[in-house]
Parts: structure tokens; C-alpha cells; sequence
């Protein structure tokens, strides 16, 4: 039992990480009806950035502040840059530009900082708690994406930025009626998953270490959660994700362990899709006829 | 985001026709000019150049399994790496274990493909869009760690190492030749069947069906039989294809067929122009040839200029080489046909 | 006094096919102006030329400005209200939140204005917590003219505000369209299928025919035109 309720902790922990690039990936999603294959390279990226700045001393907080703001600015970037041109092009066209983004980071962060794997620094000492049920790291990584997405849910909530991107992505037209200028929303949209995805990098590079295939297996399995949870739902994303970290535990602890992990883990996230084709709390996709 | 529908992509035309819309023989003459070049051409270059073009055709099949099902009928699949093992494994357990001459693993192959396309479309059937992406992801993730796994069979990690085959014997051809040959045949079979299928009914049941389900199930379409049966033609292609990679490179294992293949198939795809025939051809040139290119160019980032050459692609023909060009020779056939009306004089009903 | 909005030989295409084809057309300043005309006459393609939504050739001044080739939400902020066709309604977000999008643009004064709106509208301010799409027709309707008002138009264009509604409720919600045009000073561009009660309001108006203006004058000198009242009022 005791071991149970460790892996479900450090599960969870996981999950926390694999919820925020969840969330980043519903959100580009909502707004632009595209899957951001680029999401964890982009992550990575950031991560990189954090680490070069720690290195050239910046205290921890500090360098987590810094990069969550070159972050925002480059999704921002990457939005108006490589995202906009094929806004108007079908879908797959959008797609293929994100696998492209997804090899360019790759490569681009394999040259500037090589294919050796870095030890990645961590704000929290690891040392357990409550009789060894959960780590200090473990929950400090919990706490992290809590007030995230705190944070999160009062800005789109309560501001009037962020009730203007709900509406851009609900129905732009109408946005568009309203003065609100869409195509700036999409932007600030993915500069806020990028920023979002820069903290999951730096919360979970102590514990896979900092290389730049680090986050291909996250992205993974947050492209899962999310689906698991629906893809058009933040709630769902988040509560997905937090499923697929404690069910990869589960699994990982009590079936199979390495490789087969991952596709054991997929299997039973299909299974349930089967039953529910769009996700735990997604809304079917409507159709007009 | 072209966000109207369902689609993947299409052309813009809606002119899902293979070939140029000129009329009847423009058309003959450029096909048989194009079949006999590429017959003549294994005899004018050299070995190694020969087995890329081999590789080419064979990239060609797999990606027009691909076109049929995610351009025609608006499936997609990340998946198709894992059928194009199947088809390479299939011949290679047939020709490694049980002796089955080369040539008697492509039905095979295409058998079996077909099996495992209709098995993974039934289920398929209940999703779409990024969940579908989702499922046919896991089984591209799953196929190298089957392969591993069921190691009596497919000699695991090491893979199984195969026997060329050898020209026949007065055609005074070496062995890459043949094997072009084959390829440049099967290639053709292709996309003649493709062709047929695609501009016929159960063609434009797909489309129908990928760009308006409900009408077309309104009109009568038993979109579920058409919807696997794409499925299963889609990876009949793509087996078939793993079959003749299987035979040509001689070597089989489960590293060759990993994510990676999925995804270049997907992208030779769309810069090609998924909902195109012609545009498989130029997918297959384009996962043979642009590593190699990248690499070229830079050996530090390799992968950074492919990415960046897909993008370029993307960004300049967004619905692929031969879906941008379509509609340009859609206009020069109806400016050559009112030319030719008007030189028919007078009276044009 | 001067328009506040002329359209000159407004062209207006749907991809290659040209729908209006080069109307004149003006709304005075403080006047409500109708345009009338069968189901696809081009009247709400006009409407949606003038918010920048299709591609158009000629000339469109709004209060000496020129219109074409601005985006969408640049007319917008230069106050053009648009009330489309369907609403536009925000489902999935609540009265409230609908009513805070329309004062987007006039952030500051948007508390202020939201209480305005709830005294025109008293059935939005019971279902303020509401979520749009949970709103009956004639409700949607009446949260869309709200959201426009938000804004402080100088000029509001409604697209067929009694579409789909009950006699009843359209009676109402002419009534309160009415009383906006005196107590709110906004011009407005009314493009309506029912005829009489729009001809009962408006200043002047204009009948297109399959893109051409064919008629134009006062609104009583519509209504009392023999023919026009056979073709369009009935009678």
C-alpha cells in the first residue's frame, strides 16, 4: 500500500508536467485548430536557456523568471513568424511547418549545446516527507503548476486580455466585430504555451536530465493526456495529464518496466477513448451540415 | 486554419483526376514518354544512383497508400511506417524461414497489409482528427518494440539478413537493374490500380466522405464499408512497398522502421500534394533525397535545414508540388481547349 | 448635415462572382436608413462589405474616412457596430462577458455602459450569469444590439434583427431599436426583410434587386409607392 501511494506521489509529479505541456497544446488548439508538434522541442529550448543562465550564475528564481519571459516573447515570435503564413492553408500544411519547427529546434539546440547530457539544477532538495510517501522535489514540482494554473484561470478569467482570447478563439469573427485584434490574441496564445511549457521543461530536467531529445517522451505523453482528457477542454488537459503520469507510474512499478512502458501506457489510453471518442471531458465535435 | 471541414487538404480545383486535364492524347503521349525515360534511365547511370531511384519508386507505393487514405479520404495516419514493416517483414519471414521466391512475397505482402489495415480501420472508425493522429502514433511507437519483442520470428534486434534476388538469366542485367525494373513495374501497377480506384466511385465516395460525412451518408454512402476499405487499400500500398524495400536492401530490422519513417512518409506526402497521385512520386523523391541534401549542406545540424526545407515547401506550395501546379494546367487545358474551338471556327454551342 | 457613411459604386465580390454591383448608397448623420430587398438581393453582403469582411471595389467613407482595406477590427474601433446576421452571439461565454467584449474598445467607460445596457435590456441583467448560447432568440438579439452599443457607435448596422423571431418580440425589439436612435444619437444602418415595420422607422431607404438599387427615396415615399407595396408589403 505504502508503495502504491508513493508511485501515485511521484506520479503525480510527472503528471503535473505532462498536464502543463497538456494545457499548452489545448491551447494552441482551441485557437488554431492545430496540434503544436513543436511544443517540446520548443520547451527544450527553453530549458536550455535556463540552464545556459544558471550556469552564468543568475540565482535559480531568477533564471526561471528570465527565461519564462524570452519564452513568451519567442512563441510570440514563432506565432507571427512560422505559424502565420500558413494560417490560411490546410490544416496539414500547418502541421507539417510544426514537425519542421519540432527537427529545427531539435538539431539547432544539438549544435549550440551538444548531444551530451547535462545535470539540470533543482529549486527543491530532494528529500522525503510524510514518512516517505512523497518528496520534497515531488511536491515542489506540484506546487509549481498548481499556482500556474492558478495564475492561468485568473487571467483568463477576470482580465480583459484574457476574456478577448477566449473569445478570439471561440469565434473570431464575432472577436473581430468587437475591435479585438485575433490575429495579436493567436500570438499572445502561443507565447503563453511557450511560457507554459518552458516551466514544465525546467521542472522535470532534474529528473531526466537536460539533453535535446529530453522532451520528445513528455510531449508524448501529454499529446496523450490531452486527448485522454479532450482535446478542445484546459480541464481536461490538466486532469489528463495528471491521469497518464500516475497510470505510467502504475504501470511502469506493477506490469512492465523500459520500453514497453510507453506502449502498454498508450494501449490503455486508446482502450479508453474507445468509450469516450472525445476524451473525458471534450464536447463532440459538431458538424454542420 | 482552413478550418471548413474536415479535410486534411485538397486541391483547390476539386480536380481529384490523375494525369493532366488535357485531353485524351496529350495525355497518352506524356505517360509513355515518361515510362520509356525511366526504363532507359538504370542503363545511362550508375549502381549506386540506380538504388536510390529504386528506392524512390518504392517510397512513391508507400506514399500513395498514404494519399489515398489521408488526402482522398481524410484519415490521418502517423501510423504507416508500422504497415510498411509489416509488408518488409512479411517478405522477409517468407523468403528467410519458408524459401517463397521474391517475387510470390509481393502478393503476400499486399494480403497482409490489407488484413491489418481493415483490422486497425474498424476501430478507426470511431475517431477523427487528432485522435486518430493519437492511435495511429502509439502503433508507429509500437511497431520497433513489437518487432524486438517477438524476436523468434523476426531475428529481434539483429533483424534478418536476405538474399538478393538475381536477374533472369539472357537479359544481360546485373542485379540493381532487375531490381529497378521491379520496382519501376510494381510502380506503375500502382498507380494504374490507384488511378482506376480514385477517379471511379469508390474514389469519389472517399471524397465525398472526407469532405461532407453526413451528406454523403445521407446520400446512400455506407460510409464505415468505405471509410476501412480505404484503410485497407491504403496499407495494401504501403505493405506492398515494405516488401520490395525488403527485397532490394536485403536487410530487415527493427531500427529501419521507427517514428521517423512515419512522419518522412507524411511529409513527402504533403509536399508532393496529398490529395494528388502524381504527388507521391514527388514525395518519394524527397525522403530519398533531402536527408542526403541536408547533410550536404550542413553536417552539424542536418535535420535543421530538412526541417527548414519542409517549411520552405509548406510556406510556397501549401497544398504540395502537384496540388499547386494543378490548377495552372487546369487553365492552360481549358485556354488550349477554347484555342481549339475557336480554330474549329465559327458556331461554339 | 453630411452622410456619415457613402458608399460610391460599392462593387462587392464572393470570391471570383461579383453580388453588388456598384451601389450608392448614404446614411445621414442621427437618421436610421433601411435597405430592403428579397433573399439574396446582397444586402447583407453589403452590410459585410462595409466591415471589411469581403473584397470590394469603390469607395466606402465613414465619417471621412475611407473603409476599404482596413481589417475587420479596425472598422470596429473607429465605431462601426456591426449586429450580423445569426447574432454573433458568444455561446459559450456569459451575458456579462459578452456585454465586457463589445465595450473592448471603450474599456474605461464599459461599467458605465453595461448598466446602461441592462436599463434598456432588464431581461439581460436576470440572466446576466448566464451562458449566451443558453439565451432564447429574441434574448440572443437583444444581447447582440447591447454588445454593439457597448462600443459607442457613431454608426450601428443591423443585419436583419428580426430574423427568426416572433411578431411579438420583433415588436420589441423595434421598440427598443427606436428608442436608441433618439436617446443614444447613433446612426443606423438597418437591412430588414420585413418591410413594413422597418419603412414605420426609418428615415429613408433603399431596395436592391440582385445587387442593384432599384429604389431609393424616403421611407415614406416607399411605403407609399403602389408597386413597391405589392412586391414587398403585401398590400
Amino acid at each position: 500500500m505504502h508503495e502504491f501511494l508513493q508511485q501515485v506521489f511521484s506520479g503525480l509529479a510527472a503528471g503535473s508536467v505532462y498536464a502543463s505541456v497538456a494545457l499548452a497544446l489545448v491551447m494552441i488548439y482551441r485557437s488554431t485548430d492545430l496540434v503544436n508538434f513543436a511544443q517540446g522541442e520548443m520547451a527544450m529550448f527553453s530549458t536550455y536557456i535556463a540552464w545556459t543562465l544558471v550556469n552564468a550564475g543568475l540565482p535559480f528564481w531568477g533564471a526561471f523568471a528570465l527565461t519564462l519571459a524570452v519564452s513568451f516573447a519567442g512563441g510570440m515570435l514563432i506565432e507571427r513568424v512560422i505559424i502565420r503564413p500558413v494560417e490560411n492553408a490546410p490544416v496539414l500544411a500547418a502541421v507539417i511547418v510544426t514537425i519542421g519547427l519540432l527537427l529545427i529546434l531539435n538539431s539547432v539546440a544539438g549544435w549550440i549545446y551538444t548531444y551530451t547530457v547535462q545535470d539540470f539544477p533543482s529549486p527543491f532538495p530532494d528529500r522525503p516527507l510524510l514518512h516517505a510517501l512523497i518528496t520534497t522535489r515531488d511536491l515542489g514540482v506540484i506546487a509549481v503548476t498548481l499556482i500556474m494554473l492558478v495564475l492561468l484561470f485568473l487571467f483568463f478569467r477576470y482580465t480583459s486580455t484574457g476574456l478577448a482570447m477566449r473569445a478570439a478563439a471561440q469565434n473570431p469573427t464575432s472577436a473581430r466585430l468587437c475591435g479585438i485584434r485575433v490575429g495579436h490574441m493567436l500570438a499572445i496564445g502561443w507565447g503563453l504555451a511557450a511560457a507554459i511549457g518552458a516551466t514544465a521543461g525546467i521542472m522535470v530536467a532534474p529528473v531526466l536530465f537536460l539533453d535535446p531529445n529530453m522532451m520528445s517522451g513528455v510531449l508524448l505523453y501529454a499529446f496523450a493526456g490531452a486527448l485522454l482528457g479532450g482535446i478542445t477542454s484546459p480541464v481536461g488537459a490538466v486532469v489528463g495529464g495528471l491521469i497518464v503520469g500516475v497510470t505510467e507510474n502504475l504501470v511502469g512499478t506493477y506490469l512492465i518496466a523500459s520500453q514497453l512502458k510507453l506502449t502498454v501506457a498508450l494501449a490503455l489510453i486508446i482502450l479508453v477513448l474507445v468509450f469516450k471518442p472525445n476524451g473525458l471531458f471534450g464536447t463532440a465535435i459538431v458538424r454542420r451540415v | 486554419m482552413d478550418k471548413s471541414s474536415a479535410a486534411i487538404a485538397r486541391t483547390p480545383l476539386g480536380t481529384e483526376r490523375f494525369g493532366f486535364a488535357t485531353a485524351g492524347t496529350g495525355r497518352w503521349a506524356f505517360a509513355i514518354l515518361a515510362i520509356v525515360i525511366a526504363a532507359a534511365l538504370p542503363f545511362a547511370l550508375s549502381k549506386y544512383h540506380v538504388f536510390e531511384l529504386t528506392l524512390v519508386m518504392i517510397y512513391a507505393i508507400a506514399v500513395l497508400g498514404l494519399n489515398i487514405l489521408t488526402g482522398y479520404n481524410g484519415q490521418i495516419s502517423l501510423g504507416h511506417g508500422g504497415f510498411f514493416a509489416a509488408g518488409a517483414y512479411t517478405a522477409a519471414i517468407l523468403m528467410h524461414r519458408y524459401g517463397v521466391p521474391y517475387w510470390a512475397t509481393l502478393p503476400a505482402a499486399g494480403f497482409v497489409g490489407f488484413v491489418l489495415g481493415v483490422l486497425f480501420g474498424l476501430p478507426a472508425l470511431r475517431f477523427e482528427g487528432p485522435y486518430l493522429a493519437l492511435v495511429t502514433l502509439a502503433m508507429a511507437l509500437a511497431t520497433p518494440q513489437l518487432l524486438k519483442y517477438f524476436d523468434t520470428w523476426t531475428g529481434g534486434q539483429q533483424g534478418i539478413n536476405l538474399v538478393k534476388p538475381t536477374p533472369p538469366a539472357g537479359l544481360g542485367l546485373n542485379q540493381d537493374r532487375w531490381l529497378y525494373l521491379i520496382a519501376l513495374v510494381a510502380l506503375l501497377l500502382a498507380i494504374r490500380v490507384a488511378a482506376n480506384m480514385l477517379n471511379g466511385r469508390t474514389g469519389r465516395a472517399w471524397v465525398a466522405i472526407r469532405d461532407h460525412p453526413i451528406a454523403a451518408a445521407a446520400m446512400g454512402i455506407d460510409t464505415a464499408r468505405y471509410k476501412t476499405l480505404a484503410f485497407g487499400t491504403s496499407t495494401l500500398f504501403t505493405a506492398v512497398a515494405g516488401a520490395l524495400s525488403a527485397i532490394a536492401i536485403g536487410y530487415v530490422s527493427p531500427e529501419s522502421y521507427s517514428l521517423f519513417l512515419s512522419i518522412s512518409f507524411l511529409v513527402g506526402a504533403a509536399v508532393g500534394g496529398i490529395s494528388t497521385i502524381g504527388g507521391a512520386i514527388v514525395g518519394g523523391f524527397f525522403i530519398q533525397f533531402v536527408p542526403n541534401f541536408a547533410n550536404d549542406i550542413s553536417d552539424a545540424a542536418p535535420w535543421a535545414i530538412y526541417g527548414l526545407a519542409m517549411l520552405v515547401c509548406m510556406y510556397t506550395m501549401p497544398h504540395g508540388v502537384v496540388g499547386s501546379i494543378k490548377p495552372w494546367l487546369a487553365r492552360l487545358a481549358q485556354w488550349t481547349g477554347e484555342q481549339r474551338k475557336r480554330k474549329d471556327g465559327g458556331n461554339s454551342p | 448635415m453630411a452622410p456619415i457613411l457613402q458608399l460610391n459604386g460599392l462593387k462587392a465580390f464572393y470570391g471570383q462572382s461579383e453580388v453588388v454591383h456598384g451601389i450608392d448608397l448614404a446614411v445621414e448623420e442621427g437618421g436610421m436608413t433601411v435597405l430592403l430587398g428579397a433573399n439574396g438581393a446582397g444586402k447583407t453582403t453589403t452590410l459585410r462589405a462595409i466591415c471589411g469582411m469581403v473584397r470590394v471595389e469603390g469607395e466606402i467613407v465613414f465619417a471621412g474616412k475611407r473603409l476599404e482595406r482596413r481589417a475587420t477590427e479596425d472598422i470596429a474601433g473607429l465605431g462601426v457596430a456591426h449586429v450580423p446576421e445569426g447574432r454573433g452571439t458568444f455561446v459559450g461565454l456569459t451575458v456579462e462577458e459578452n456585454l465586457r467584449l463589445g465595450g473592448y474598445t471603450r474599456l474605461r467607460e464599459a461599467p458605465t455602459n453595461i448598466e446602461r445596457m441592462y436599463g434598456y435590456f432588464p431581461i439581460l441583467a436576470q440572466r446576466r450569469r448566464q451562458q449566451g448560447g443558453a439565451l432564447s432568440g429574441g434574448e440572443q438579439q437583444m444581447l447582440a444590439i447591447a454588445r454593439a452599443l457597448m462600443m459607442q457607435p457613431r454608426l450601428l448596422v443591423l443585419d436583419e434583427p428580426s430574423f427568426g423571431l416572433a411578431p411579438r418580440v420583433v415588436e420589441d425589439i423595434f421598440k427598443i431599436v427606436e428608442r436608441i436612435k433618439k436617446e443614444e444619437r447613433v446612426s443606423v444602418l438597418l437591412v430588414e426583410q420585413n418591410a413594413n415595420l422597418a419603412l414605420e422607422l426609418a428615415d429613408h431607404a433603399y431596395l436592391l434587386e440582385t445587387g442593384y438599387v432599384v429604389a431609393s427615396g424616403s421611407a415614406k415615399a416607399l411605403a407609399d409607392d403602389p408597386q413597391i407595396r405589392r412586391a414587398y408589403l403585401g398590400y
